[in-house]
Protein backbone atom coordinates (compact mmCIF):
# COMPACT_ATOMS: atom_id res chain seq x y z
CA UNK A 1 0.00 0.00 0.00
CA UNK A 2 1.18 3.51 -0.72
CA UNK A 3 1.11 5.01 3.03
CA UNK A 4 2.31 8.44 1.18
CA UNK A 5 -1.59 8.87 0.60
CA UNK A 6 -1.59 9.56 4.58
CA UNK A 7 0.24 13.22 3.97
CA UNK A 8 -2.48 14.77 1.49
CA UNK A 9 -4.71 17.20 2.62
CA UNK A 10 -7.42 15.63 1.61
CA UNK A 11 -7.11 12.09 3.29
CA UNK A 12 -6.30 14.44 6.56
CA UNK A 13 -10.05 15.80 6.16
CA UNK A 14 -11.47 12.05 5.63
CA UNK A 15 -9.82 10.27 8.56
CA UNK A 16 -10.83 13.61 10.39
CA UNK A 17 -14.83 13.31 8.70
CA UNK A 18 -14.39 9.87 9.35
CA UNK A 19 -13.92 10.17 13.51
CA UNK A 20 -16.38 12.85 14.23
CA UNK A 21 -18.93 11.08 11.42
CA UNK A 22 -17.99 7.61 13.29
CA UNK A 23 -18.87 9.04 16.75
CA UNK A 24 -21.91 11.08 15.89
CA UNK A 25 -23.49 8.12 14.27
CA UNK A 26 -22.28 5.67 17.07
CA UNK A 27 -23.78 7.83 19.80
CA UNK A 28 -27.23 8.36 18.04
CA UNK A 29 -27.00 4.30 17.08
CA UNK A 30 -26.83 3.25 20.52
CA UNK A 31 -30.19 5.25 21.22
CA UNK A 32 -31.64 3.66 18.27
CA UNK A 33 -30.42 0.23 18.68
CA UNK A 34 -31.46 0.02 22.77
CA UNK A 35 -34.88 1.65 22.73
CA UNK A 36 -35.80 -0.35 19.42
CA UNK A 37 -36.56 2.56 16.93
CA UNK A 38 -34.78 1.56 13.82
CA UNK A 39 -37.13 2.30 11.73
CA UNK A 40 -38.10 5.72 13.34
CA UNK A 41 -34.36 6.38 12.91
CA UNK A 42 -34.54 5.21 9.19
CA UNK A 43 -37.15 7.58 8.53
CA UNK A 44 -35.39 10.28 9.92
CA UNK A 45 -32.09 9.73 8.16
CA UNK A 46 -34.22 10.02 4.87
CA UNK A 47 -36.15 12.94 6.05
CA UNK A 48 -32.66 14.50 5.60
CA UNK A 49 -31.84 13.26 2.09
CA UNK A 50 -34.98 14.56 0.73
CA UNK A 51 -34.18 17.74 2.52
CA UNK A 52 -30.90 17.61 1.00
CA UNK A 53 -31.70 17.44 -2.32
CA UNK A 54 -34.91 19.93 -2.02
CA UNK A 55 -31.85 22.52 -0.82
CA UNK A 56 -29.34 21.56 -4.02
CA UNK A 57 -32.71 21.77 -6.07
CA UNK A 58 -33.38 25.34 -4.98
CA UNK A 59 -29.67 26.50 -4.65
CA UNK A 60 -29.77 26.68 -1.15
CA UNK A 61 -27.22 24.40 -0.27
CA UNK A 62 -27.91 20.29 1.05
CA UNK A 63 -26.61 21.58 4.88
CA UNK A 64 -29.49 23.81 6.21
CA UNK A 65 -32.35 22.15 4.17
CA UNK A 66 -31.32 18.68 5.39
CA UNK A 67 -30.94 19.37 9.34
CA UNK A 68 -35.07 21.40 9.09
CA UNK A 69 -36.47 18.33 7.55
CA UNK A 70 -34.70 15.83 9.95
CA UNK A 71 -35.73 18.07 12.68
CA UNK A 72 -39.25 18.15 11.47
CA UNK A 73 -39.71 14.60 10.75
CA UNK A 74 -38.36 14.20 14.03
CA UNK A 75 -40.52 17.05 15.79
CA UNK A 76 -43.62 15.04 13.66
CA UNK A 77 -42.72 11.67 14.51
CA UNK A 78 -42.74 11.91 18.05
CA UNK A 79 -46.27 13.17 19.14
CA UNK A 80 -47.38 10.77 16.78
CA UNK A 81 -45.94 7.63 17.30
CA UNK A 82 -46.87 8.35 21.28
CA UNK A 83 -50.37 9.11 19.92
CA UNK A 84 -52.59 5.70 21.70
CA UNK A 85 -55.07 6.23 18.29
CA UNK A 86 -52.70 5.64 15.65
CA UNK A 87 -49.90 2.67 15.20
CA UNK A 88 -46.81 4.18 15.05
CA UNK A 89 -45.54 1.35 12.91
CA UNK A 90 -47.89 3.08 10.17
CA UNK A 91 -46.80 6.75 10.62
CA UNK A 92 -43.18 5.33 10.51
CA UNK A 93 -44.07 3.62 6.98
CA UNK A 94 -46.18 6.67 5.77
CA UNK A 95 -43.49 8.97 6.62
CA UNK A 96 -40.61 6.89 5.48
CA UNK A 97 -42.65 6.70 2.11
CA UNK A 98 -43.44 9.96 1.69
CA UNK A 99 -39.73 11.33 2.10
CA UNK A 100 -38.46 8.77 -0.17
CA UNK A 101 -40.72 9.77 -2.90
CA UNK A 102 -39.63 13.88 -2.14
CA UNK A 103 -36.42 12.91 -2.44
CA UNK A 104 -36.26 11.03 -5.72
CA UNK A 105 -39.19 13.75 -6.79
CA UNK A 106 -36.78 16.48 -6.32
CA UNK A 107 -33.60 14.60 -7.91
CA UNK A 108 -36.39 14.02 -11.36
CA UNK A 109 -36.61 17.80 -10.90
CA UNK A 110 -33.04 18.55 -11.24
CA UNK A 111 -31.36 19.55 -14.35
CA UNK A 112 -27.54 19.35 -15.79
CA UNK A 113 -25.36 16.11 -14.14
CA UNK A 114 -26.49 16.01 -10.91
CA UNK A 115 -23.02 15.20 -8.97
CA UNK A 116 -23.71 16.85 -6.40
CA UNK A 117 -27.26 15.11 -5.85
CA UNK A 118 -25.98 11.87 -6.44
CA UNK A 119 -22.79 12.37 -3.90
CA UNK A 120 -25.27 12.57 -1.34
CA UNK A 121 -26.17 8.91 -2.25
CA UNK A 122 -23.29 7.22 -1.36
CA UNK A 123 -21.25 10.12 -0.31
CA UNK A 124 -17.59 11.23 -0.97
CA UNK A 125 -15.54 11.51 2.56
CA UNK A 126 -12.56 12.25 0.48
CA UNK A 127 -13.72 15.01 -0.46
CA UNK A 128 -14.67 16.21 2.87
CA UNK A 129 -14.59 20.20 3.26
CA UNK A 130 -13.34 21.78 6.29
CA UNK A 131 -16.79 23.27 6.79
CA UNK A 132 -18.18 19.86 6.24
CA UNK A 133 -15.76 18.69 9.08
CA UNK A 134 -16.42 21.98 11.48
CA UNK A 135 -20.30 21.03 11.28
CA UNK A 136 -19.36 17.59 11.86
CA UNK A 137 -17.22 18.62 15.01
CA UNK A 138 -20.19 20.91 16.00
CA UNK A 139 -22.91 18.28 15.92
CA UNK A 140 -20.42 15.63 18.00
CA UNK A 141 -19.39 17.89 20.80
CA UNK A 142 -23.45 18.82 21.14
CA UNK A 143 -23.75 15.11 21.70
CA UNK A 144 -20.94 14.04 23.51
CA UNK A 145 -21.81 17.14 25.79
CA UNK A 146 -25.75 16.67 25.74
CA UNK A 147 -24.60 12.61 27.06
CA UNK A 148 -22.76 13.42 29.74
CA UNK A 149 -25.04 15.67 31.09
CA UNK A 150 -28.18 14.08 30.84
CA UNK A 151 -26.63 10.49 30.83
CA UNK A 152 -28.86 9.26 34.19
CA UNK A 153 -32.24 10.46 32.51
CA UNK A 154 -30.95 9.19 28.94
CA UNK A 155 -30.61 5.51 30.70
CA UNK A 156 -33.57 5.35 32.37
CA UNK A 157 -35.45 6.66 29.31
CA UNK A 158 -33.31 4.06 26.90
CA UNK A 159 -34.06 1.18 29.24
CA UNK A 160 -37.72 1.82 30.56
CA UNK A 161 -39.06 4.91 29.45
CA UNK A 162 -42.51 4.34 30.87
CA UNK A 163 -40.99 3.91 33.99
CA UNK A 164 -38.71 6.67 33.87
CA UNK A 165 -42.27 9.01 33.26
CA UNK A 166 -43.56 7.47 36.17
CA UNK A 167 -40.84 8.37 38.74
CA UNK A 168 -40.63 12.26 37.40
CA UNK A 169 -38.39 12.44 34.46
CA UNK A 170 -39.00 13.98 31.77
CA UNK A 171 -39.59 11.08 29.06
CA UNK A 172 -40.90 12.35 26.75
CA UNK A 173 -38.86 15.53 26.51
CA UNK A 174 -35.57 13.42 26.76
CA UNK A 175 -37.27 11.04 24.21
CA UNK A 176 -37.90 13.94 21.56
CA UNK A 177 -33.87 14.91 21.85
CA UNK A 178 -33.10 11.51 20.91
CA UNK A 179 -34.72 11.75 17.95
CA UNK A 180 -34.03 14.97 16.91
CA UNK A 181 -30.52 14.24 18.11
CA UNK A 182 -30.65 11.32 15.11
CA UNK A 183 -31.63 13.73 12.83
CA UNK A 184 -28.91 15.93 14.01
CA UNK A 185 -26.09 12.93 13.31
CA UNK A 186 -27.46 12.11 9.84
CA UNK A 187 -27.52 15.78 8.61
CA UNK A 188 -24.01 16.30 9.28
CA UNK A 189 -22.74 13.04 7.99
CA UNK A 190 -24.72 13.29 4.78
CA UNK A 191 -22.55 14.56 2.55
CA UNK A 192 -18.97 12.56 4.14
CA UNK A 193 -21.19 9.09 4.58
CA UNK A 194 -24.01 9.10 2.14
CA UNK A 195 -27.74 8.97 2.29
CA UNK A 196 -28.07 5.44 1.27
CA UNK A 197 -25.34 4.31 3.80
CA UNK A 198 -25.29 6.40 6.68
CA UNK A 199 -27.96 4.31 8.72
CA UNK A 200 -25.53 0.91 8.74
CA UNK A 201 -22.54 3.30 10.17
CA UNK A 202 -25.87 4.00 12.69
CA UNK A 203 -27.06 0.81 13.27
CA UNK A 204 -24.26 -1.22 12.50
CA UNK A 205 -21.59 -0.48 15.34
CA UNK A 206 -24.31 0.31 17.91
CA UNK A 207 -25.80 -3.16 17.13
CA UNK A 208 -22.32 -4.66 17.55
CA UNK A 209 -21.27 -3.16 20.83
CA UNK A 210 -24.89 -3.71 22.13
CA UNK A 211 -24.16 -7.54 21.50
CA UNK A 212 -21.03 -7.54 23.92
CA UNK A 213 -21.53 -5.46 27.37
CA UNK A 214 -24.49 -4.68 29.86
CA UNK A 215 -23.16 -1.48 30.54
CA UNK A 216 -24.47 0.88 28.49
CA UNK A 217 -21.25 3.54 29.01
CA UNK A 218 -19.39 0.77 27.96
CA UNK A 219 -21.89 0.11 24.93
CA UNK A 220 -21.23 4.16 23.94
CA UNK A 221 -17.31 3.55 23.93
CA UNK A 222 -17.56 0.67 21.85
CA UNK A 223 -19.52 1.65 19.12
CA UNK A 224 -17.89 5.12 19.06
CA UNK A 225 -14.71 2.46 18.42
CA UNK A 226 -16.26 0.03 15.88
CA UNK A 227 -17.81 3.27 13.86
CA UNK A 228 -14.10 5.19 13.72
CA UNK A 229 -12.63 1.83 13.31
CA UNK A 230 -15.37 0.93 10.43
CA UNK A 231 -14.58 4.74 8.98
CA UNK A 232 -10.83 4.74 8.97
CA UNK A 233 -10.80 0.62 7.82
CA UNK A 234 -13.02 1.59 5.08
CA UNK A 235 -11.17 4.13 4.10
CA UNK A 236 -7.83 2.56 3.90
CA UNK A 237 -9.75 0.21 1.87
CA UNK A 238 -10.77 1.65 -0.60
CA UNK A 239 -8.57 3.53 -1.12
CA UNK A 240 -5.88 0.34 -1.60
CA UNK A 241 -8.67 -1.49 -3.58
CA UNK A 242 -10.00 1.88 -5.59
CA UNK A 243 -13.47 1.25 -4.35
CA UNK A 244 -16.04 3.33 -3.00
CA UNK A 245 -15.07 4.39 0.50
CA UNK A 246 -18.90 4.56 1.80
CA UNK A 247 -19.41 1.09 0.55
CA UNK A 248 -16.06 -0.38 1.85
CA UNK A 249 -17.38 1.48 5.37
CA UNK A 250 -20.23 0.25 5.87
CA UNK A 251 -19.23 -3.37 4.60
CA UNK A 252 -16.66 -3.21 7.69
CA UNK A 253 -19.59 -2.63 10.28
CA UNK A 254 -21.29 -5.31 9.18
CA UNK A 255 -17.98 -7.40 9.21
CA UNK A 256 -18.16 -5.95 13.15
CA UNK A 257 -21.50 -6.62 14.12
CA UNK A 258 -21.36 -10.53 12.49
CA UNK A 259 -17.87 -10.74 14.46
CA UNK A 260 -19.55 -9.94 18.00
CA UNK A 261 -22.25 -11.22 17.21
CA UNK A 262 -20.76 -14.73 17.03
CA UNK A 263 -18.85 -14.06 19.70
CA UNK A 264 -21.16 -12.45 22.34
CA UNK A 265 -21.02 -13.37 25.81
CA UNK A 266 -24.49 -12.47 26.30
CA UNK A 267 -25.33 -15.53 23.69
CA UNK A 268 -25.38 -18.68 26.17
CA UNK A 269 -23.86 -20.82 22.98
CA UNK A 270 -21.04 -17.99 22.21
CA UNK A 271 -20.26 -17.71 25.93
CA UNK A 272 -19.79 -21.24 26.32
CA UNK A 273 -17.49 -21.15 23.42
CA UNK A 274 -15.44 -18.43 25.12
CA UNK A 275 -15.34 -20.11 28.44
CA UNK A 276 -14.22 -23.58 27.02
CA UNK A 277 -11.44 -21.40 24.87
CA UNK A 278 -10.58 -19.41 27.49
CA UNK A 279 -10.65 -22.67 29.79
CA UNK A 280 -8.02 -24.25 27.10
CA UNK A 281 -5.60 -21.30 26.92
CA UNK A 282 -5.30 -20.78 30.84
CA UNK A 283 -4.33 -24.44 31.47
CA UNK A 284 -6.82 -24.10 34.42
CA UNK A 285 -10.01 -26.02 35.25
CA UNK A 286 -12.79 -24.00 36.51
CA UNK A 287 -15.06 -25.19 39.28
CA UNK A 288 -17.84 -25.50 36.80
CA UNK A 289 -15.82 -27.93 34.72
CA UNK A 290 -14.81 -29.84 37.75
CA UNK A 291 -18.29 -30.40 38.73
CA UNK A 292 -18.98 -31.54 35.93
CA UNK A 293 -16.26 -34.76 35.34
CA UNK A 294 -17.10 -35.51 39.15
CA UNK A 295 -21.08 -35.83 37.85
CA UNK A 296 -21.61 -39.37 37.32
CA UNK B 1 -33.09 10.91 52.40
CA UNK B 2 -35.52 9.26 55.11
CA UNK B 3 -33.73 7.03 57.91
CA UNK B 4 -34.24 3.42 57.18
CA UNK B 5 -38.13 2.40 58.44
CA UNK B 6 -39.44 6.11 58.69
CA UNK B 7 -42.02 7.31 57.57
CA UNK B 8 -41.96 9.36 54.11
CA UNK B 9 -42.57 12.95 54.61
CA UNK B 10 -45.90 14.65 53.87
CA UNK B 11 -45.10 18.10 53.67
CA UNK B 12 -48.79 20.02 51.97
CA UNK B 13 -51.11 16.77 52.46
CA UNK B 14 -55.11 17.79 52.27
CA UNK B 15 -56.16 19.94 55.21
CA UNK B 16 -59.20 17.10 55.07
CA UNK B 17 -56.83 13.98 55.89
CA UNK B 18 -57.61 12.70 52.04
CA UNK B 19 -54.64 11.65 49.77
CA UNK B 20 -56.90 11.26 46.97
CA UNK B 21 -60.18 12.59 45.90
CA UNK B 22 -61.58 12.10 42.77
CA UNK B 23 -64.72 13.68 41.58
CA UNK B 24 -66.58 12.32 39.03
CA UNK B 25 -63.53 11.97 36.88
CA UNK B 26 -63.50 10.68 33.90
CA UNK B 27 -60.19 9.25 31.57
CA UNK B 28 -59.72 8.50 28.17
CA UNK B 29 -57.19 6.82 25.72
CA UNK B 30 -57.58 8.71 22.85
CA UNK B 31 -61.23 8.69 21.83
CA UNK B 32 -61.85 5.74 23.97
CA UNK B 33 -63.24 6.72 27.03
CA UNK B 34 -61.68 4.07 29.86
CA UNK B 35 -62.74 5.63 32.80
CA UNK B 36 -66.29 7.09 33.73
CA UNK B 37 -67.44 9.61 36.37
CA UNK B 38 -65.06 8.00 39.57
CA UNK B 39 -65.62 9.51 42.45
CA UNK B 40 -63.21 8.01 45.03
CA UNK B 41 -61.51 9.39 47.97
CA UNK B 42 -58.48 7.70 50.06
CA UNK B 43 -57.69 9.14 53.34
CA UNK B 44 -53.85 8.85 54.17
CA UNK B 45 -52.24 5.47 55.15
CA UNK B 46 -54.81 3.62 53.68
CA UNK B 47 -54.88 0.92 51.65
CA UNK B 48 -57.53 0.12 49.12
CA UNK B 49 -57.98 -2.88 47.11
CA UNK B 50 -59.50 -2.67 43.79
CA UNK B 51 -61.13 -5.39 41.69
CA UNK B 52 -62.95 -6.19 38.84
CA UNK B 53 -63.13 -7.53 35.35
CA UNK B 54 -60.79 -7.15 32.81
CA UNK B 55 -61.16 -3.51 30.75
CA UNK B 56 -63.07 -2.53 34.02
CA UNK B 57 -60.75 0.63 34.18
CA UNK B 58 -58.59 -0.11 37.19
CA UNK B 59 -55.52 0.56 35.60
CA UNK B 60 -56.65 3.44 34.14
CA UNK B 61 -57.35 4.28 37.71
CA UNK B 62 -54.06 4.43 38.91
CA UNK B 63 -52.80 6.31 35.39
CA UNK B 64 -55.30 9.60 36.65
CA UNK B 65 -53.24 9.53 39.65
CA UNK B 66 -49.91 9.83 38.38
CA UNK B 67 -50.59 12.00 35.99
CA UNK B 68 -50.03 9.54 33.51
CA UNK B 69 -53.86 9.19 31.57
CA UNK B 70 -55.76 12.22 30.17
CA UNK B 71 -58.47 14.03 32.47
CA UNK B 72 -61.82 14.72 30.28
CA UNK B 73 -64.36 15.33 32.79
CA UNK B 74 -64.55 15.80 36.77
CA UNK B 75 -62.02 17.28 38.93
CA UNK B 76 -58.74 14.78 40.44
CA UNK B 77 -56.91 16.28 43.63
CA UNK B 78 -53.58 14.36 44.35
CA UNK B 79 -51.91 14.86 47.84
CA UNK B 80 -53.63 18.41 48.62
CA UNK B 81 -53.25 19.33 44.76
CA UNK B 82 -55.45 19.48 41.86
CA UNK B 83 -54.13 17.43 38.91
CA UNK B 84 -53.28 19.56 36.50
CA UNK B 85 -50.84 19.37 33.63
CA UNK B 86 -48.97 22.02 35.78
CA UNK B 87 -49.20 20.27 38.91
CA UNK B 88 -48.40 16.62 37.40
CA UNK B 89 -44.70 16.79 37.17
CA UNK B 90 -43.95 17.40 41.01
CA UNK B 91 -46.73 15.38 42.27
CA UNK B 92 -45.27 12.34 40.30
CA UNK B 93 -42.09 12.69 42.17
CA UNK B 94 -44.17 11.72 45.14
CA UNK B 95 -45.91 8.48 43.91
CA UNK B 96 -44.67 5.41 43.87
CA UNK B 97 -46.07 3.26 40.65
CA UNK B 98 -45.22 -0.53 40.23
CA UNK B 99 -47.11 -1.19 36.51
CA UNK B 100 -47.89 -4.42 35.54
CA UNK B 101 -45.19 -7.30 34.88
CA UNK B 102 -43.92 -6.90 31.51
CA UNK B 103 -41.58 -8.52 28.86
CA UNK B 104 -37.65 -7.38 29.23
CA UNK B 105 -35.48 -7.27 26.87
CA UNK B 106 -32.31 -9.94 28.23
CA UNK B 107 -29.95 -7.90 26.77
CA UNK B 108 -30.87 -4.33 28.05
CA UNK B 109 -27.69 -2.59 29.83
CA UNK B 110 -29.09 -2.32 32.61
CA UNK B 111 -28.55 -3.96 36.32
CA UNK B 112 -30.75 -4.13 38.75
CA UNK B 113 -29.21 -1.72 41.35
CA UNK B 114 -29.15 0.56 38.18
CA UNK B 115 -33.09 0.09 37.63
CA UNK B 116 -33.74 0.62 41.20
CA UNK B 117 -31.40 3.84 41.12
CA UNK B 118 -33.49 5.47 38.28
CA UNK B 119 -36.48 5.77 41.09
CA UNK B 120 -34.52 8.81 42.63
CA UNK B 121 -33.91 10.64 38.92
CA UNK B 122 -37.22 12.73 39.17
CA UNK B 123 -36.75 14.03 42.90
CA UNK B 124 -32.59 14.63 41.91
CA UNK B 125 -33.30 16.65 38.57
CA UNK B 126 -31.73 17.23 35.91
CA UNK B 127 -27.99 18.25 35.52
CA UNK B 128 -27.26 16.82 39.19
CA UNK B 129 -25.06 13.31 40.63
CA UNK B 130 -26.93 10.80 41.99
CA UNK B 131 -26.98 12.01 46.17
CA UNK B 132 -24.35 8.97 48.09
CA UNK B 133 -27.56 8.98 50.75
CA UNK B 134 -29.55 7.74 47.31
CA UNK B 135 -26.48 4.84 46.12
CA UNK B 136 -26.71 3.72 50.07
CA UNK B 137 -30.48 4.12 50.29
CA UNK B 138 -30.63 1.81 46.88
CA UNK B 139 -28.56 -0.67 48.74
CA UNK B 140 -30.50 -0.99 52.36
CA UNK B 141 -33.83 -1.32 49.60
CA UNK B 142 -32.50 -4.52 47.72
CA UNK B 143 -31.64 -5.74 50.90
CA UNK B 144 -35.75 -4.85 51.81
CA UNK B 145 -37.01 -6.54 49.46
CA UNK B 146 -34.35 -9.67 49.30
CA UNK B 147 -32.38 -9.04 45.86
CA UNK B 148 -28.63 -7.59 47.27
CA UNK B 149 -27.50 -10.89 45.67
CA UNK B 150 -28.47 -10.15 42.47
CA UNK B 151 -28.03 -6.34 42.31
CA UNK B 152 -25.37 -6.16 39.79
CA UNK B 153 -27.64 -8.68 37.59
CA UNK B 154 -29.39 -7.34 34.50
CA UNK B 155 -32.70 -6.43 34.72
CA UNK B 156 -34.06 -8.84 32.18
CA UNK B 157 -32.18 -11.82 33.74
CA UNK B 158 -34.72 -11.30 36.44
CA UNK B 159 -37.69 -13.84 37.26
CA UNK B 160 -41.13 -11.72 36.98
CA UNK B 161 -41.32 -12.25 41.23
CA UNK B 162 -37.75 -10.37 41.11
CA UNK B 163 -38.70 -7.79 38.58
CA UNK B 164 -41.78 -7.26 40.70
CA UNK B 165 -39.39 -6.90 43.65
CA UNK B 166 -37.18 -5.03 41.74
CA UNK B 167 -40.24 -2.52 40.97
CA UNK B 168 -41.14 -2.01 44.13
CA UNK B 169 -37.85 -1.00 45.36
CA UNK B 170 -37.54 1.46 43.07
CA UNK B 171 -40.93 2.88 43.93
CA UNK B 172 -40.00 3.05 47.51
CA UNK B 173 -36.81 4.88 46.63
CA UNK B 174 -38.91 7.37 45.51
CA UNK B 175 -39.86 8.16 49.16
CA UNK B 176 -43.44 8.40 47.87
CA UNK B 177 -46.04 9.15 50.10
CA UNK B 178 -48.70 7.32 47.77
CA UNK B 179 -47.97 3.91 46.16
CA UNK B 180 -49.84 2.38 43.20
CA UNK B 181 -49.67 -1.09 42.30
CA UNK B 182 -51.18 -2.74 39.13
CA UNK B 183 -51.37 -6.34 39.66
CA UNK B 184 -48.61 -7.02 41.16
CA UNK B 185 -48.63 -10.34 41.48
CA UNK B 186 -49.88 -10.93 37.83
CA UNK B 187 -48.47 -13.79 36.09
CA UNK B 188 -46.27 -15.08 39.06
CA UNK B 189 -46.06 -18.42 40.81
CA UNK B 190 -48.29 -18.68 44.03
CA UNK B 191 -44.95 -18.66 45.95
CA UNK B 192 -44.27 -15.42 44.82
CA UNK B 193 -47.49 -13.72 44.73
CA UNK B 194 -47.73 -14.54 48.30
CA UNK B 195 -44.64 -13.33 49.08
CA UNK B 196 -44.90 -10.14 47.07
CA UNK B 197 -48.29 -9.61 48.78
CA UNK B 198 -46.68 -9.97 52.60
CA UNK B 199 -43.94 -7.50 51.60
CA UNK B 200 -45.82 -5.03 50.03
CA UNK B 201 -48.49 -5.03 53.53
CA UNK B 202 -44.85 -4.97 55.48
CA UNK B 203 -44.14 -2.15 53.41
CA UNK B 204 -47.52 -0.22 53.62
CA UNK B 205 -47.13 -0.15 57.40
CA UNK B 206 -43.39 0.46 57.94
CA UNK B 207 -43.37 3.46 55.60
CA UNK B 208 -46.85 4.89 56.53
CA UNK B 209 -47.65 4.62 52.80
CA UNK B 210 -50.99 5.36 51.73
CA UNK B 211 -51.56 1.88 49.02
CA UNK B 212 -53.47 1.51 46.12
CA UNK B 213 -53.62 -2.25 44.62
CA UNK B 214 -55.22 -3.70 42.05
CA UNK B 215 -55.33 -6.98 41.72
CA UNK B 216 -57.16 -10.41 40.62
CA UNK B 217 -56.13 -12.17 43.65
CA UNK B 218 -59.09 -11.85 45.51
CA UNK B 219 -58.42 -14.66 48.07
CA UNK B 220 -55.79 -12.71 49.23
CA UNK B 221 -56.83 -9.17 48.64
CA UNK B 222 -59.45 -8.37 52.04
CA UNK B 223 -56.05 -10.11 54.12
CA UNK B 224 -54.12 -6.80 53.15
CA UNK B 225 -56.23 -4.15 52.63
CA UNK B 226 -58.52 -1.69 54.81
CA UNK B 227 -60.72 -1.27 52.11
CA UNK B 228 -62.05 -2.97 48.80
CA UNK B 229 -63.74 -0.81 45.70
CA UNK B 230 -65.01 -2.92 42.35
CA UNK B 231 -64.94 -1.34 38.85
CA UNK B 232 -66.95 -2.87 36.39
CA UNK B 233 -67.23 -0.89 33.07
CA UNK B 234 -65.00 2.20 33.69
CA UNK B 235 -67.00 3.18 36.87
CA UNK B 236 -66.60 2.42 40.70
CA UNK B 237 -69.68 0.49 41.27
CA UNK B 238 -69.07 -0.37 45.53
CA UNK B 239 -66.75 -0.43 47.80
CA UNK B 240 -66.73 -1.23 51.51
CA UNK B 241 -64.90 -3.03 54.27
CA UNK B 242 -62.81 -5.97 53.46
CA UNK B 243 -65.10 -8.51 54.93
CA UNK B 244 -68.42 -6.95 52.82
CA UNK B 245 -66.03 -7.31 49.65
CA UNK B 246 -65.95 -11.50 50.13
CA UNK B 247 -69.56 -11.85 48.96
CA UNK B 248 -70.38 -14.37 46.89
CA UNK B 249 -73.70 -12.70 45.38
CA UNK B 250 -71.70 -9.46 45.11
CA UNK B 251 -68.84 -10.47 43.20
CA UNK B 252 -71.10 -12.55 40.94
CA UNK B 253 -72.66 -9.57 39.93
CA UNK B 254 -69.56 -7.95 39.18
CA UNK B 255 -67.61 -10.95 37.45
CA UNK B 256 -71.03 -11.83 35.62
CA UNK B 257 -70.20 -15.25 36.82
CA UNK B 258 -71.16 -17.50 39.78
CA UNK B 259 -69.33 -17.22 42.77
CA UNK B 260 -68.60 -18.88 45.84
CA UNK B 261 -67.57 -17.99 49.06
CA UNK B 262 -66.27 -21.11 51.39
CA UNK B 263 -65.40 -20.97 55.00
CA UNK B 264 -62.14 -22.51 55.49
CA UNK B 265 -59.81 -22.84 57.85
CA UNK B 266 -61.34 -19.55 59.72
CA UNK B 267 -61.06 -17.66 56.32
CA UNK B 268 -62.96 -17.04 53.64
CA UNK B 269 -62.18 -18.59 50.18
CA UNK B 270 -63.34 -17.62 46.54
CA UNK B 271 -64.24 -19.88 43.85
CA UNK B 272 -65.10 -19.20 41.05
Amino acid sequence: MDWSLLQYGFMHKALLAGLLGGIACALTGVLVVTMRISAIGICVAHAAFAGALLGILLGAGPLGPAFLTSFLVAGILGPLTDKADVAPDTVVGILFSTMLGLAFLFLGLMTGPRTEALDLFWGSILTATWFDIKVLAAVTAALLLGLALFFKEIQAVLCHRAVALAVGVPATLVYYAMLFSVGAAVAASLRSIGGLLIYGLIINPAAAAYQLSYSLKRIFVLACLFAVGSSWGGLLLATVLDVPAGAMIVLLSTGIFVAATLLSPKSPRAASFLHRLQTAFSGRVSARDKARENTP
Amino acid sequence: MTPQGGPHPAPDSAPDGLAVRLDNVSAAYGRHVAMREVCLSMRRGEFLGVIGPNGAGKTTLLTVLNGLARIVGGRAEVLGRPLTPATVGDLRKRIGYVAQLQEIDPLLPITVRESVLTGCFGRVGPLRRVPAAARRRTDELLALVGLTELARRPLGHLSGGEKQRTAIARALLQEPEILLLDEPTAALDWQAQRGILALIQELHERFGLTTLIVTHDLNTLPAVCSRVAYMKAGRVTWSGSPREAVDGARLSALYNIPIHVVRHGGRDHIIG
